[in-house]
């Protein structure tokens, strides 16, 4: 689903940063993949060029086999199928519940506006928020607008969900009712890449982790090896630093 | 209703009566020291004689263009039919009834009066206060719609399109407006018209040179307005808007600009009210708008201090109904 070819991206502004250095990987349909790592080390920058959010400087980014860095690439028709939910939300605060989940509906995929609004609906009741579909999402609590952004992002019915670490801008208390919602969605078999430092998450859903540091992948592997066995003395350090 | 009086009584600083009467006390010694000045110059204060600048009766007289007899005069509804025969001719004329001043069988030459009625007319200054209106309501559109898409290009990544705006935007902010008036109408006015005439197509009235200087003016200052706006408004929502699959211009349509507005109204209507005020500069090039039809007023009756007076009320009308306007908006954004 995923196939990322010796990915780097350099930063030129404010000074010179290599974020990413040759990254390989490979995600497969219906893969949980989740992406650990220091702040610092490029696990959100990787996260971001795989739907062209930041342009990768060079090597290869394919999705469901479309090529995303080629110039002709219509990336607007891959954003569709790669959904994205962001720390800080950035749900559209002039756009009601309903609107935020049905606006990109009727204006990307061109969905009437009953169509749009039975899917918002579906979905909205899906992540717990059916009864507040009027409200402004500043009314709401950051748990409930993260569950409304997932359901924004679900509605394109992408093929692939990204997650930039969903529970860091929340308070402990609503983390666990965002992370039940991706749990739910891993189990349906969607395909997700996940950056977070939730370690509960990562054993009990990942298939799969990746731990970066320095823009680099130094480790990967089934949560078991991860969490119980890890090669690298660097994953060691920052297991040891965390748990 | 009744604790939110007191709680206001309760809050006012100490001597806050004593005060109030001491602005009213400056406000009217202001008015008597302005009066009693222009009484020492023996100002002839007339002010029973600026009401025809608003409006008037007019006499109008309805004439024959033809020689000949009165043949019949009838009445119908409210108008007065009054036929006129000559040799080989006949020429019907209406008004309004009971003002003929002929009987039947008069006989009429060209130019004689067959009628008179007075009818209500609107003031030098009712039209040219229209003028200033239109010429103010047309410069806002095309300032928004210039202000918007120079905005747009200076926030652009492409340099031809940032650069130009840039340009646009430093020589329009760099030069007087009274130049720019004098530039669009003799120089670019006369460059378009001649070319124009050369293909045979008609003039372009110098009121339109007015709009489009005016519009130029105000969409420089409106397109950093909108930069500002659109640069207030968080990243993460435009990157919302492109992982969701929208264009460039749809973001901009649905999430960027909707939200910008609420952050550029405020300063955008003290642009449009500036707009109006530069408008009066307009009687340079001969368009009778309100403050060049006061001096025309002026020049007639030797009355500067109620015309002028009256000139500058007249203004206010027009800036503080739209800053209302505006205040009503921002309400109404507030809450939806």
């Amino acid at each position: 689903m995923i196939q990322a070819k010796n990915v780097y991206k350099t930063f030129y502004v404010p000074h010179e940063i290599n974020a990413l250095v040759d990254v390989t990987a490979d995600i497969a349909a219906g893969e949980v993949v989740v992406v650990i790592g220091p702040s610092g080390s490029g696990k959100s920058t990787f996260l971001r060029c795989l739907n062209r959010l930041e342009h990768a400087t060079s090597g290869h980014i394919f999705i469901d086999g479309i090529d995303i860095l080629n110039q002709k690439t219509d990336i607007n028709k891959v954003r569709m199928e790669v959904g994205m939910v962001f720390q800080s939300f950035n749900l559209f605060p002039h756009k009601t519940v309903l609107e935020n989940v049905t606006l990109a509906q009727k204006v990307v995929r061109k969905r009437s506006s009953g169509d749009a609004h039975e899917k918002a609906m579906a979905l909205l009741e899906k992540v717990g928020i059916s009864d507040k579909i009027n409200v402004y999402p500043d009314q709401l609590s950051g748990g409930q607008q993260q569950r409304v952004a997932i359901a924004r992002a679900l509605a394109m019915e992408p093929k692939v969900m990204l997650f930039d670490e969903p529970t860091s801008a929340l308070d402990p208390e609503m983390i666990g009712e965002v992370l039940d919602v991706m749990k739910t969605l891993a189990r349906e078999g969607m395909t997700m890449v996940v950056v977070t430092h939730e370690m509960g998450f990562a054993r009990e859903v990942a298939d799969r982790v990746i731990f970066m540091d320095a823009g680099a992948i130094v480790e990967e592997g089934t949560p078991e090896h991860f969490f119980t066995d890890p090669t690298h003395d660097r994953t060691k350090l920052f297991l040891s630093q965390i748990l | 209703m009744i604790g939110e009086n007191n709680q206001r009584i309760t809050d006012r600083p100490p001597g806050y009566n004593k005060w109030v009467m001491v602005f009213c006390v400056g406000v009217m010694v202001f008015i008597g020291l302005f009066y009693y000045s222009s009484q020492k110059i023996k100002y002839n204060w007339r002010w029973n004689r600026t009401p025809i600048y608003f409006a008037y009766e007019d006499d109008i007289d309805v004439t024959s263009t033809i020689d000949g007899e009165v043949s019949s005069i009838r009445t119908d509804g409210g108008e007065v039919i009054i036929t006129v025969k000559g040799i080989g001719e006949e020429e019907i004329y209406t008004a309004p009834a009971d003002s003929q001043q002929v009987s039947e069988g008069d006989l009429i030459s060209p130019g004689d009066t067959l009628a008179t009625y007075q009818k209500w007319k609107a003031g030098l200054l009712v039209i040219g206060l229209w003028i200033t209106l239109k010429i103010s309501v047309m410069a806002t559109i095309l300032g928004v719609i210039i202000g918007i898409i120079s905005g747009l290009m200076r926030i652009s990544d492409n340099p031809a399109l940032r650069w130009t705006a840039m340009i646009y935007v430093e020589l329009i902010r760099g030069s007087p407006l009274m130049v720019q008036i004098l530039i669009w109408y003799f120089v670019l006015g006369t460059l378009i018209n001649d070319f124009f005439y050369s293909y045979g197509l008609g003039q372009v009235p110098a009121i339109w040179y007015g709009i489009a200087s005016l519009a130029c003016f105000s969409g420089a200052y409106v397109s950093e307005i909108v930069r500002a706006g659109i640069q207030s408004i968080h990243r993460g929502q435009t990157e919302a808007a492109r992982s969701l699959g929208m264009n460039y211009a749809q973001s901009m349509r649905h999430i960027i600009l909707p939200q910008a507005l609420r952050q550029i109204l405020p300063p955008l209507a003290g642009q449009f009210i500036s707009l109006i005020k530069d408008s009066s500069l307009l009687g340079i090039i001969a368009i009778r708008e309100v403050t060049k039809a006061a001096r025309e007023a002026v020049t007639a009756t030797l009355q500067p201090f109620e015309i002028y007076i009256i000139l500058g009320l007249l203004y206010l009308v027009l800036t503080f109904s739209l800053s209302m306007y505006v205040q009503y908006l921002e309400k109404r954004m507030a809450t939806s």
